[in-house]
């Protein structure tokens, strides 16, 4: 069987496309390290290390908040735009318009946050934006709520188009999602994972989208005509099922990248099958049911809604352990790999994102979250997903574009110390969190009792080391981004 | 073992487990084999390694789940000792402090303007118990405490700029002679 190109000729970027992806990608590596630097101060700052009034400390945490969930989602996008466009036709025009409306609501969060003072969270739960006890001005929470209009606007134009060109190419969503193929038939064995990735992502974060900007607009009228006041548990809904669909599309956005490339590393065909088309269309479902896992302590629920966020969080763990994470590790078991920078970075994200579902999924469980719930335990596990899962998929496509654009494969000597105190430090800054939230430390707390403080401290650590690796990640990524393009596959240097 | 030590327990096993399966295959990863070969057999581990999650999971959701965890929210508790609780920016308003243990409590929580989180420490800083206090809402908590002390209440649910400062006492008492009977 012949290796698979590396840089196929469909992959290639127009100069048109090249310069908004690369916009794109510096914009997000650039703004990562910014908010990995803001969690590095309020680390510091609960390990006493530094010192952060409590207003800097919440403002920063909503900066924090905001942006890395907002930039995961605009990085992880440019990974299933890179890709997808090789399949169906995208306008270049509505990638475009995601990054300036992107750009736009990213300036007004910014300006809401440290020149407004707002500090109401990323969660924005209803009514504290409108309700800070004269911290902050109902207009600067405003136009914090605007900065996620404008931001899931741009999604949603991304989302459509993306849309509209699955439709033109399969007929409907569910062909490309491959739901005629569930129960018998022969899979049409080139049916691209991208697509049904894809297809499974535009259904489901529209609809979270959608729910987001219902609340928000909601939210918006409430600021100026209190009179009209919301139901606050229907709000909580709606903020959980936008949140929760929004950050985890990132992570089935990211693993397109993992779909695409590593059987290219492996040498080993990573084809389609039932068991991974009865998982994607499982997660359609599972992704926007589950998130009643977020409200496990409101006990007015409806039981049987909560029952259902801990049964579907479990089922949420299949296609991972049985489907995407297993199927990786069955693609490079014995293939004769050698482990460059992206299959490197490939093979962490399917660790942390395999890791991450263990303690995810034990605090989904409605006994063990009335002692979990909202302590360092849940920033533990989804800086697992986020830090080991998302994060190395997106800086894998970005490591491929790069070595097609040197015409050299090699990694560079930084690489070889970069990858390791990476993943070292993600790893233990992540149990780090878990550790803490192991002896009830809140999660959001300005101000830490001093039982919590060696956690802090070992976390921030971690924290200098991941943020190191990072900054060594950027430098080469943008320094690469920045050559003129290779017109020939370095792994075929004949051509 | 207190809760949170199993739990800390079974996430280090489940971690390692996890970490030691990567492992293993990155260790193999650099010795060719036939790909066919490989496929077949982790197809035929596959259809096991699904089923065993799918036993294991329905029995933990059976062990979890039964009793339900939370009490139903519309019928009396019939609790022998009752605190109603508001929860304020930035401060919690009890109807009392003072309880008994061994003696079943049911706490009605409620806010009276943002969303917080009304999570009980035991007097060695873990948590016992929580629920959340919504406005317009209230939550209805059913709890036994086992040891006399100091209990504190804090708030869980970011509420604004002192949300780590609001914090309130419950002193727990011994149960008085036949109490329990």
């Amino acid at each position: 069987m012949s290796v698979p190109t590396l840089y196929p000729e469909d992959e290639r970027l127009t100069r048109g496309e090249r310069v908004v992806f690369n916009l794109y990608i510096i914009t997000a590596l650039v703004v990562f390290v910014l908010m990995m630097l803001f969690g590095l101060v309020m680390r510091m700052a609960q390990g006493t290390w530094l010192s952060l009034p409590p207003t800097l400390f919440y403002q920063i945490m909503t900066a924090h908040g905001a942006g890395t969930v907002g930039t995961m989602g605009l990085a992880s996008s440019a990974v299933m735009w890179f890709f997808l466009r090789k399949y169906v036709r995208l306008n270049l025009w509505a990638f475009l318009t995601n990054y300036v409306l992107f750009t736009l609501g990213a300036l007004a969060i910014l300006a809401a946050v440290f020149i407004g003072g707002y500090a109401g969270a990323w969660t924005f739960l209803y009514p504290l934006p409108v309700h800070s006890m004269g911290e902050w001005t109902v207009h600067a929470a405003v136009l914090f709520m605007l900065g996620y209009i404008a931001i899931g606007v741009g999604f949603l134009l991304f989302y459509l188009d993306a849309m509209a060109g699955v439709i033109r190419v399969y007929g409907n969503l569910g062909r490309a999602l491959g739901l005629q193929w569930l129960f018998g038939g022969e899979i049409d064995p080139v049916h691209p994972k991208t697509v049904v990735a894809s297809t499974m992502v535009i259904i489901t974060n529209s609809i979270g989208t959608l729910a987001g900007a219902v609340v928000l607009v909601m939210s918006i009228i409430n600021a100026y005509f209190p009179e009209l006041a919301l139901n606050a548990l229907l709000a909580k809904n709606l903020i959980y099922l936008f949140g929760h669909t929004f950050i985890n599309a990132t992570i089935y956005m990211g693993v397109i990248a993992v779909y695409e490339l590593l059987p290219r590393y492996s040498g080993r065909p990573y084809g389609i099958s039932r068991p991974f088309l009865w998982a994607w269309a499982a997660s359609t479902v599972m992704v926007l049911s589950v998130y009643p896992h977020h409200l496990l302590m409101d006990y007015v629920m409806p039981h049987w809604m909560l029952v259902m966020g801990q049964i579907v969080s479990y089922a949420s763990g299949l296609p991972v352990f049985v489907v995407t994470a297993y199927g990786a590790l069955t693609n490079v078991y014995r293939c004769g790999i050698r482990w460059r920078m992206p299959a490197k970075l490939m093979m962490l994200s399917m660790y942390g994102w395999a890791a991450g579902i263990v303690p995810a999924i034990i605090d989904a469980t409605i006994r063990i979250n009335e002692v979990m719930h909202n302590t360092q335990w849940v920033p533990g596990h989804f800086h697992f997903y986020l830090l080991l899962g998302v994060l190395p998929m997106i800086l894998a496509l970005m490591f491929h574009v790069i070595a097609g654009r040197a015409q050299s494969l090699a990694d560079a000597t930084t690489d070889k110390l970069s990858f390791p105190i990476y993943a070292v430090g993600g790893l233990a800054f992540a149990v780090a969190l878990l550790a803490a939230g192991h002896v009830s430390a809140p999660r959001r707390y300005a101000v830490h009792l001093p039982q919590w403080v060696p956690y802090d401290q070992a976390s921030s650590i971690a924290a200098i080391l991941v943020i190191a690796a990072m900054l060594l990640f950027t430098g080469r990524i943008i320094a690469g981004l920045l050559r003129a393009p290779a017109h020939v596959d370095p792994a075929h240097p004949a051509g | 073992m207190i809760l949170q030590n199993e739990i800390w327990l079974i996430t280090l096993l489940g971690l390692a487990a996890v970490t030691l399966g990567f492992i293993f295959v990155i260790a193999q990863a650099g010795k060719p084999t036939d790909s066919n070969r490989v496929q077949n057999t982790a197809n035929a581990i596959r259809r096991w390694w699904f089923l065993a999650l799918v036993v294991f999971g329905i029995g933990v959701t059976w062990a979890t789940l039964k009793p339900f965890p939370i009490p139903d929210q519309h019928t009396p508790l019939k609790a022998a000792q009752v605190v109603n609780v508001v929860a304020h920016q930035w401060a919690w308003q009890l109807s009392r402090n003072q309880l008994e243990a061994g003696v079943p409590v049911e706490f009605r929580v409620t806010s009276a303007d943002v969303n917080h989180g009304f999570a009980i420490y035991a007097p060695d800083e873990r948590i016992v118990i929580q629920t959340q206090a919504m406005p317009g809402f209230t939550n209805k908590l059913l709890y036994t405490f086992r040891q006399p002390g100091t209990y504190r209440i804090r708030c869980l649910e970011y509420c604004g700029l002192e949300h780590h400062a609001m914090m309130a006492e419950l002193e727990v008492v011994a149960a008085a002679r036949g109490d329990q009977s």
